[in-house]
């Protein structure tokens, strides 16, 4: 079956329909990750946009047990090929099949690169994947122009609390749309975990007294979180350690008074250089945002720049002034991409008195 | 870190000659780390041996020596130039062995020179079997269960230990020289013994055999700061067993999940970093194909082949950067070049998929196994790049030069099933057709996996190619179907003879339907950034991102496609310096080539590059974009020369000799015609069709004639007939490898073999140099030893050399470069070939004359007049030094392959020797192609009976040099008559102890062994040539080369060797 992506700019690229068929508008984002297309589709961060898969052969090794959340979030899949017999010794089935079962339109046959061309100039845009031979641009263009992503922390964080157990120091993670590896990771260095909902107050967690609070990714504007910055800003006065990461990130710095800006058209992908400003050491990170923390408007006095993207300078972590707190933009949890950065929840084992 | 300033000269080595395992992705690594060095003011000492680099050009380095990579000549070469610093890791294996054995000794230490780059502590750690073990042990990461041993007793202990099949690899050896597995005791013994001999420190591991899991490699960068990169990796279609440089090679890699290119990635960054490597460096894994378990294969920390690959799949520049680094720049302080937006510490992401397939030389030695094993085979590659896999591989294999444009050209169709299930079990070059028509005749995915262990998702790919062949042959050719066919990369010729269309009619309804190529961009970053570098592929169904340029004059210049015996990186020489003078004349340049490993495709040579096959369609979907002014076809070989004909269809003008006179140099009654106006004599022949014809001809001749295919490459298929029996064979063996040219028949004369290069105007000429061969007429000329100056000729015959190359020049309407080859008996010079474009020995004669042939000749082309030019026109005087070009083989390498002389080319490369005298030339010249002798004074004679005066004449040369003689029956009698002392030794056939028993013991120096001329030349004494080059022991095939080589045995003290600066040469 034909399908086509309708972009707020009235271009239009056809394709073959792949997936639910339903119309779908969402935020068209690409990424540039050559592997981990599974774990792309499974990370919450994407709720609310259709992610194009700059690299073209997709689904070549299948489905794997590699998802980083219970399912797939975005809103739409753009490929330009996908694999019609997948091969690897854990695959248990073809993308083709999940993408249905999990109802994600998709489009494949699309010439990415032109189309990553059009974001990288114009920006970030929104878009529809309908499969209606007779679509009518008149109609869809405003709605287009209309769509915003919204809330969809709310869509994507767990619905109650669970515990990962644990021998080591206990950590309260906050569920923005968190992908399972960081849990995983802080897990295997013996952490007890206790996941807890996006909507779950400052007042609960610190009662529970935690030798660390981590602070996860997830999607959408950090701006709209109003009252989850409310509460970040809380468990900042709290003297507990604090690891952020992306959303998470832009959430402590937004709860201290600095601004948060869209990027043009974000970082997502495996190979973004960052800089340990403290020991000038780069490492290739994995990177899905958006937004960016704006770190001028930061008072230094709160917190400073700890790490900066070696291609476009821009923030890429924070280290928090007389607190045991940092936060990065980045993500060393992987999955997919580069693990150069792991090294950072060994930092946070550090913080929180080691492994006990 | 910025950069160390205390590295004011550096002396960078280079690789050699070129052999198999190491060829021009060393002279791609160093001409580029050059450059970088330069830009940043640093002055270049370059030591190479090998005259056909572009690296060792006055253009690259400051001082350039073309000389000899002993320990002897680095000492020397440091003591005169004074540089305060070495760069050891550009010139591959041979240019590392060389600094590690002098920083061993202590000499870089004592004269205050320091390796820069990875340190010498980096390169043992890496290189030494043992330290590399057990520093993987130390960090965890896998090796496969391994014992280094020094003789062979211990190597059959450990194998029963492990069982058997064993892999076995010699220490320091190249492209895993003398390796292989082996599946019982007595292979073990077999390719042990060997691989020890070998090795430079007698060194070679025995190892847990995983053949058959995937093989992965990864490039990786690292700078002083520790700061790491992973620039690429890439899966071998071919699982572990077979070479990398002889495996279809994918990039990125297509089956690894992120779980499995993670974890290898993170293992290639921890075991650089333990390392301490600063610079580029390969780490090659095996994966188990059905566990997470993996093993580091090997660590080579230097640019290599696959660096030289993965910087074309990337458009990352390794050796650049790797140049840098070792100037003290960390990866964050090296601007991207190809993005200028982003730095050298960012991981490329290809939005594309790239495939390299090898180039082996199975068409020249007709008679090797075509096995494919851990030892290398190919001369050289090429790479394609498309948006899908099966593109990529359809485009790879039209690249290959090699007469195969689908998966259909091996036809396997007269199989049955059974049978090509046998066959799949033996690794070969034509496995992966093999494997379409596996999938034809019905067998199952699995079968295949089974069998080959090649991943499912490339039979997969595969199938889906065998599926559009059936398609095309039974479905109605719709715009739909068509359109799928361009997606996948099929060439208008096979969809035209799939559906019974003419190939016009194909194009033409691809044009109707609008399925025209689209180009897309190298750019690093998968169109994040926007990048500023023209480096292009072609696409079928995407949108066009290459903008017609305008403006300037435009040439399209055509690049000579792989690397393979008789097209050397000659040709890469010729089109770099082409595209270099056409844009100092102001001309926008593009150039179009496949070869990942040659500096024309570097991303800064021409004003654009296109990265694609060098076929008529695939040249013309370029020229229907860019519109160029004009095209160049005499710099780029053969490949770019069978090219003249399709570019003139398309309207694009022929710059410099036209198309019609390159015709009439081939057409063998129009040059007959010519050279009879000209009144230039040739040897009597005669064109024919059949075997028949040729008879006819060759009894009216009278034996011996020469018989070849026109439009020859290399000699190839040309062979001197003595009888009847032998035409028929040799035209057998003509049309095999499909020829559609008449085959010529000539006389064959036995005299001086004399060649010129020259440069016409179309009324004057610029002759640099007259060049002589050792080896009488016969022998291919590019194996030949080439003398510059011609020795032994007349002042008369040069003048009348002159005289003729002006005449055919003038005759042929040559514009540009011509390249004649003579006979001369006596004072009587015959012409025997002509061809009008460069060849390869401009480079060498360019270097040694100082006369710049190519821009010369590219000028010419131009519109510009020799005279205008600064020079006088005809024969220019001769250089005060003589230049001796010596052809280096990789006869080792090729099991079975027949290494006897003869008029079909057989050299993978070349050496240089200059001096003031014939005596060092020679003797630098045999060094550099590293023979170097005496070592036991034991020698071998067999030769053929007219030989014999000849032969005797030289053994008394060795035995004054206190040689001992071994010979057969026959040639110990002749050598007794003429008083030479001869032990007789049974032939290999005859009892024990016999011939073979001498070469294995190891202690012969050399053997000469002249086999009949005929058809039967392969078959007689094949067995002594093969057992000693696989020993290791010089052989020599022509009398000649023997006489050569005693010469230069005799005037073996010339110990102090006068090094030559060859950018100092101005001839003018």
């Amino acid at each position: 079956m034909k399908a086509f992506l309708i972009l707020e700019d009235g271009t239009v690229f056809e394709g073959t329909s792949i997936g639910s068929t339903k119309d779908m508008i969402s935020e068209i984002v690409f990424n540039t990750s050559m592997t981990g297309y599974l774990e792309v589709l499974t990370d919450p961060s994407y709720a609310g946009q259709a992610v194009v898969m700059t690299y073209p052969l997709i689904g070549n090794y299948g489905i794997t047990p590699d998802m980083e959340s219970k399912k797939a979030w975005p809103d739409g899949y753009i490929v330009r090929e996908l694999s019609r017999v997948p091969s690897n010794f854990r695959c248990t089935g073809t993308i083709q099949d999940f993408l249905k079962e999990q109802d994600i339109p998709g489009i494949s046959g699309v010439d990415t690169r032109a189309l990553t061309k059009i974001l990288r100039e114009k920006g970030t845009m929104n878009g529809m994947i309908t499969t209606n031979e007779n679509y009518n641009l008149e109609e869809i263009l405003p709605k287009l122009h209309a769509y915003k992503v919204g809330d969809v922390v709310s869509k994507v964080t767990c619905s109650e609390k669970y515990v990962l157990e644990g021998n080591g120091p206990k950590v309260a993670l906050m569920d923005f749309g968190a992908k399972n590896n960081i849990a995983k990771s802080l897990n295997e260095r013996g952490c007890e975990v206790t996941v807890y909902p996006a909507g779950t107050s400052a007042e609960e967690i610190i009662s529970s007294s935690p030798d660390g609070i981590m602070l996860s990714n997830g999607p959408g504007d950090p701006a709209d979180c109003t009252s989850i910055i409310k509460e970040v800003k809380k468990l900042y006065e709290s003297d507990i350690p604090i690891f952020a990461i992306c959303l998470g990130h832009q959430l402590m710095a937004l709860a201290n008074g600095a601004k948060t800006y869209k990027l043009k058209y974000g970082h997502r992908g495996g190979n973004h250089p960052v800089k340990d400003l403290s020991t000038n050491r780069v490492y290739i990170s994995s990177q899905n945002h958006g937004y960016a923390v704006d770190a001028e408007s930061m008072d230094e006095k709160i917190a400073v720049n700890a790490f900066e993207n070696v291609n476009d300078k821009t923030n890429e972590g924070l280290s928090y002034v007389g607190k045991n707190i940092f936060t990065v933009q980045f993500h060393p949890e992987a999955c997919p991409g580069p693990q150069d950065s792991g090294y950072l929840f060994d930092r946070f084992m550090n913080m929180m008195g080691g492994t006990k | 870190m910025p950069r160390n300033h205390d590295i004011k000269k550096v002396l960078v080595i280079g690789s050699g000659p070129i052999i198999i395992g190491q060829a021009a992705e060393f002279d791609y690594a160093g001409t580029q780390a050059c450059r970088s060095l330069k830009e940043e003011g640093l002055e270049v000492v370059l030591l190479n041996s090998n005259p056909a680099t572009i690296m060792t050009d006055k253009d690259i380095a400051d001082r350039v020596y073309i000389e000899p990579l002993t320990v002897e000549v680095v000492e020397q070469l440091i003591l005169k130039e004074r540089p305060d610093s070495v760069l050891p890791t550009l010139g591959g294996q041979a240019g590392l062995n060389l600094a590690m054995e002098m920083e061993e000794a202590g000499f870089f230490k004592e004269n205050d020179v320091r390796l820069i780059g990875t340190t010498a502590e980096t390169i043992k750690k890496a290189e030494d079997r043992l330290e590399f073990k057990a520093t993987m042990e130390k960090i965890g990461e896998p090796v496969a269960a391994s014992l280094v041993v020094e003789n062979v007793e211990d190597g059959v202990k450990f194998a029963e230990e492990i069982g058997y099949p064993v892999v076995l690899r010699p220490a320091y050896t190249l492209g895993g020289s003398g390796g292989g597995i082996a599946n019982n005791i007595e292979e073990l013994e077999e390719i042990l013994a060997n691989g020890l001999r070998l090795s430079r420190v007698g060194q070679v591991l025995v190892e847990r055999c995983i053949a058959g899991w995937k093989e992965i490699e990864y490039e990786v960068m690292r700078d002083g700061n520790g700061n790491c990169i992973t620039v690429c990796n890439m899966e071998n279609i071919d699982p572990v067993g077979v070479h990398t440089g002889d495996s279809i090679v994918v990039a990125p890699s297509q089956t690894l999940g992120d779980k499995e290119y993670q974890m290898l990635r993170t293992s290639a960054l921890n075991i650089i970093s333990e390392l301490n490597i600063t610079g580029g460096c390969n780490v090659q894994y095996a994966l188990h194909p059905d566990t997470f378990e993996y093993c580091v294969i090997e660590v080579n920390p230097r640019v290599s082949r696959s660096s030289a690959l993965a910087s074309k799949a990337t458009g990352y520049p390794i050796a650049k950067v790797a140049a840098k680094i070792a100037l003290g720049y960390t990866l964050d302080e090296i601007q991207n070049a190809v993005t200028k937006k982003t730095y050298a510490s960012f991981e490329p992401m290809l939005d594309y998929c790239v495939v390299k397939l090898p180039r082996l030389p199975f068409d020249k030695f007709i008679s090797a196994k075509r096995t494919l094993t851990t030892q290398m085979k190919a001369t050289g590659e090429v790479m394609s790049i498309c948006d899908n896999f099966e593109g990529a591989l359809m485009k790879a294999i039209r690249s290959l030069e090699q007469h195969v444009d689908s998966l259909m050209s091996y036809d396997f169709t007269a199989l049955s099933k059974e049978e090509i299930l046998d066959k799949l079990e033996i690794v070969d070059d034509r496995r992966i057709w093999l494997i379409a028509e596996a999938l034809r005749k019905g067998i199952t995915y699995e079968q295949i996996h089974a069998i080959t262990k090649i991943d499912k998702w490339f039979i997969d790919k595969i199938a889906i190619i065998v599926e559009m062949e059936e398609a095309l042959k039974t479905q109605e050719l719709t715009a739909e179907l068509l359109k799928e066919a361009k997606r996948i990369e099929f060439p208008d010729n096979v969809i035209a003879r799939l559906t019974g269309k003419s190939e016009a009619e194909i194009h033409d309804l691809r044009h109707e339907h609008g399925i025209v190529a689209a180009y897309k961009m190298v750019d690093t970053c998968a169109a994040e950034f926007a990048a500023e570098t023209p480096y292009y592929y072609s696409v079928f169904g995407s949108e066009n991102e290459v903008i017609e340029t305008k403006g300037k004059k435009k040439v399209l210049v055509l690049g000579s496609g792989p690397i393979r015996i008789g097209q050397g990186i000659e040709f890469d020489f010729c089109s770099v310096h082409c595209t270099w003078a056409f844009s100092k004349e102001g001309y926008e340049t593009i150039i179009v080539n496949n070869n990942p490993e040659t500096v024309s495709t570097d991303f800064d040579i021409a004003d654009k590059l296109y990265f694609e096959p060098l076929t008529p369609e695939d040249v013309k979907s370029i020229v229907d974009l860019e519109k160029p002014d004009g095209a160049v076809v005499q710099f780029g070989g053969q490949t770019a020369i069978k090219l003249t004909e399709a570019l003139m269809k398309m309207g694009v003008p022929i710059l410099g000799t036209s198309a019609e006179n390159v015709d009439a140099a081939e057409d063998r009654e129009l040059f007959d015609e010519i050279l009879a106006k000209c009144g230039i004599p040739r040897p009597k022949g005669d064109t024919v069709y059949t075997a028949k014809e040729a008879k006819e001809v060759a009894n009216r001749l009278g034996y011996p004639v020469l018989v070849r295919p026109s439009y020859v490459l290399g000699g190839q298929g040309m062979q001197i007939a003595i009888s009847d029996h032998d035409i028929d064979e040799f035209i057998g063996i003509i049309n095999r490898i499909a020829q559609d040219h008449p085959i010529l028949v000539d006389k064959y004369l036995v005299g001086k073999e004399i060649e010129v290069d020259a440069v016409c105007d179309g009324e004057d000429i610029l002759i640099p140099g007259i060049m002589e061969h050792i080896e009488r007429a016969g022998i291919h000329s590019g194996d030949s030893i080439s003398v510059y100056p011609a020795q032994s000729i007349s002042e008369v015959t040069k003048r009348k050399i002159e005289e003729y190359t002006k005449r055919l020049a003038r005759a042929l309407h040559v514009i540009g470069m011509i390249n004649i080859q003579f006979i001369v008996c006596g004072e009587d010079v015959y012409v025997i070939e002509v061809n009008p474009r460069s060849s390869r020995t401009v480079p060498y004669i360019s270097k040694v004359t100082g006369i710049p042939i190519v821009p010369l000749a590219t000028k010419v082309i131009i519109g510009h007049k020799i005279k205008e030019l600064g020079y006088t026109p005809g024969l220019q005087k001769e250089a005060d030094y003589i230049a001796i070009k010596m052809p280096v083989f990789s006869f080792e390498k090729i099991r079975g392959a027949d290494i006897s002389l003869g008029p079909e080319m057989k050299s993978t490369g070349e050496c240089l020797g200059i001096a003031s005298t014939f005596n060092e030339a020679l003797y630098k010249a045999f060094l550099g192609a590293g023979i170097n002798l005496p070592k036991y004074k034991n020698m071998i004679m067999t030769v053929r009976d007219e030989d014999k005066v000849e032969a005797t004449e030289i053994g008394r040369r060795f035995e004054a040099l206190g040689y001992r003689i071994f010979a057969t029956r026959g040639t110990a009698e002749a050598l007794k008559e003429g008083g030479v002392k001869a032990i007789p030794i049974n032939k290999i056939e005859q009892e024990s102890p016999n011939l073979m028993d001498l070469i294995l013991g190891h202690e012969i120096d050399l053997v000469i062994d002249t086999p009949p001329q005929g058809a039967d030349r392969a078959k007689d004494g094949f067995l002594i040539r093969r057992n000693a080059i696989e020993t290791g022991v010089n052989v020599l095939t022509a009398l000649d080369t023997a006489k050569a080589l005693v010469t230069s045995l005799e005037n073996t003290d010339i110990r102090q060797l006068t090094l030559i600066d060859i950018a100092t040469i101005d001839n003018r």
